[in-house]
């Protein structure tokens, strides 16, 4: 719950500025941006998110190097599962395995 | 360290490894705590404790939300999933933490209605596919999680929706900060501040602890090199007798925080007047509470609830261990009734809780030791 996970911004819901889609650990899911108002986000951009929210932009660099600590800490599996919403969210798995 | 080869620098590791040494007067000894859990995990997990000299001591701190829940919110929680037509919704982190009865996951196998969500918007999502029923969200975190469950209110109020609530036991950093260094069996050099946390909040509210206390504290990121670097910084300070606010972190953490944040926390949560913290007691003003114009969506106001509070084990050495006086192998329980798997005391219950985090890494590890030579 405390530590972010990296995700990479997709697509801006064209009728919600708030919504966008975000690539996460290869799948896409819904992540609010409402608490980055300040610093709007843009496609291509690296968010931390925290509970379904993004919380500050990032470097890709950065992105990759969480990704790794994350994974080191044995929170990646979790951050998947959790990513995929426990079946509420509609993720699509983008590398179609 | 064994995992240093695995990083994006192995040389910086070694060479951070090394001013450690080089700045660490021999002839003192330093306690500096890292406040917050994930902290404690990564220390754990990277084995950081093999590289530091033995006169530097990381103390844990309380920054894991789990870990200082009492009891008795998550049986109130309980007690309000129990009436009719109510689904008690939490992060999976929850799912295990127990109550007086059994954990979240106990009370579902005995037919409670309890979902496990990633966001606080999924039970937002939750009660919309449930409209007969009542979505409570159990909501839980420092200053890290409190601006979702906010914006969640937010968005619950703006779309109207009448059958979800948010049972709220947020709690702030600094008055736990501040309640450990007034205890008076504490003695710190300093502290390895909150990464995330501090993302929200920034680096001002620390002001204090550099100018009142006269404790630098340094505001640290979670990989290996991260907190290495933030105990550089540390013992700089130390040495030149300076007390200040540093940021290692500013990759991610702004100096001001997160202004969006911020104003929605306010907009939508006030300081309640005390909170019980497991471990550390009553601390006053360090818990938000849902206000007024969102009483709607306040399980506290929407709800009976009972206001159980249930003692910690007498045995179990919690708050000992919290302030950093014990280890947590030094507490009576410890891998004997307290374990990971049936944790007893509070810092025993997340993987971000000191106890658990030193049982997973250091005591596995040393018991396989005396396996293996006993065998050999």
């Amino acid at each position: 719950m405390c530590l972010a996970i990296p995700g990479k911004i997709v697509e801006i819901a064209p009728d919600n500025p708030n919504s966008a889609l975000v690539d996460v650990v290869g799948m896409r899911r819904r992540v609010d941006l409402g608490l980055l108002e300040d610093d709007r986000p843009v496609p291509g951009d690296w968010v931390l998110i925290h509970v379904g929210f993004a919380m500050s932009k990032i470097s890709e660099v950065d992105a990759l190097e969480q990704m790794r600590t994350l994974e080191m800490l044995g929170e990646c599996e979790a951050a998947v599962q959790e990513v995929r919403g426990y079946g509420l969210e509609e993720t699509e798995d983008k590398q179609a395995s | 360290m064994k995992y240093v080869d695995e990083f994006r620098d192995p040389e910086l590791i070694t060479r951070a490894a090394d001013e450690i040494r080089r700045l660490a007067d021999p002839n003192r000894h330093y306690r500096l705590m890292e406040v917050c859990g994930g902290h404690t995990h990564a220390i754990y997990r990277f084995g950081l404790k093999d590289v530091l000299p033995p006169n530097i001591e990381l103390i844990h701190g309380p920054g894991c939300p789990v870990c200082v829940l009492p009891m008795g919110r998550i049986d109130d929680g309980l007690s309000i999933a129990m009436q009719p037509d109510v689904i008690f919704a939490a992060f999976g982190d929850m799912m295990r933490v127990p109550g007086t009865h059994g954990n979240p996951l106990e009370h579902k196998a005995r037919g409670m209605d309890v979902r496990i969500v990633y966001s606080p918007t999924d039970a937002i999502k939750l009660a919309k596919m449930n409209p007969q029923k009542h979505v409570m969200f159990f909501a839980i975190g420092f200053e890290t999680t409190a601006p979702s469950t906010a914006l969640t209110l937010q968005r619950a109020k703006a779309e109207g929706i009448h059958n979800f609530s948010i049972f709220c036991n947020h709690v702030t950093i600094i008055p736990a900060i501040r309640a450990i260094l007034d205890s008076p069996d504490m003695r710190l050099d300093g502290f390895i501040g909150p990464g995330h946390v501090s993302t929200v909040i920034g680096c001002r509210p620390y002001e204090w602890i550099a100018k009142n206390e006269r404790k630098p504290i340094v505001v640290c990121g979670f990989e290996p090199l991260d907190l290495l670097q933030s105990i550089v910084m540390l013992l700089t300070q130390l040495q030149k007798d300076e007390a200040k606010v540093e940021n290692q972190y500013k990759r991610v953490v702004p100096w001001e925080g997160n202004r969006a944040a911020l104003k929605a926390m306010a907009e939508t949560f006030q300081l309640r007047p005390y909170f019980e913290w497991r471990g550390l007691g009553f601390i006053s003003q360090s818990a938000l509470r849902i206000r007024e114009e969102y009483a709607e969506w306040d399980s506290e106001q929407r709800f009976h609830v009972p206001g159980i509070r249930v003692t910690d084990p007498k045995a179990a050495q919690c708050g000992e261990v919290l302030k950093g006086v014990l280890k947590p192998a030094q507490c009576k329980l410890f891998g004997k009734e307290c374990t990971p798997e049936n944790p007893v005391g509070a810092l025993m219950v997340s993987s971000e809780g000191s106890c658990a985090a030193y049982y997973n890494y250091e005591h596995r590890k040393a018991n396989l030791v005396t396996t293996i030579s006993a065998s050999a």
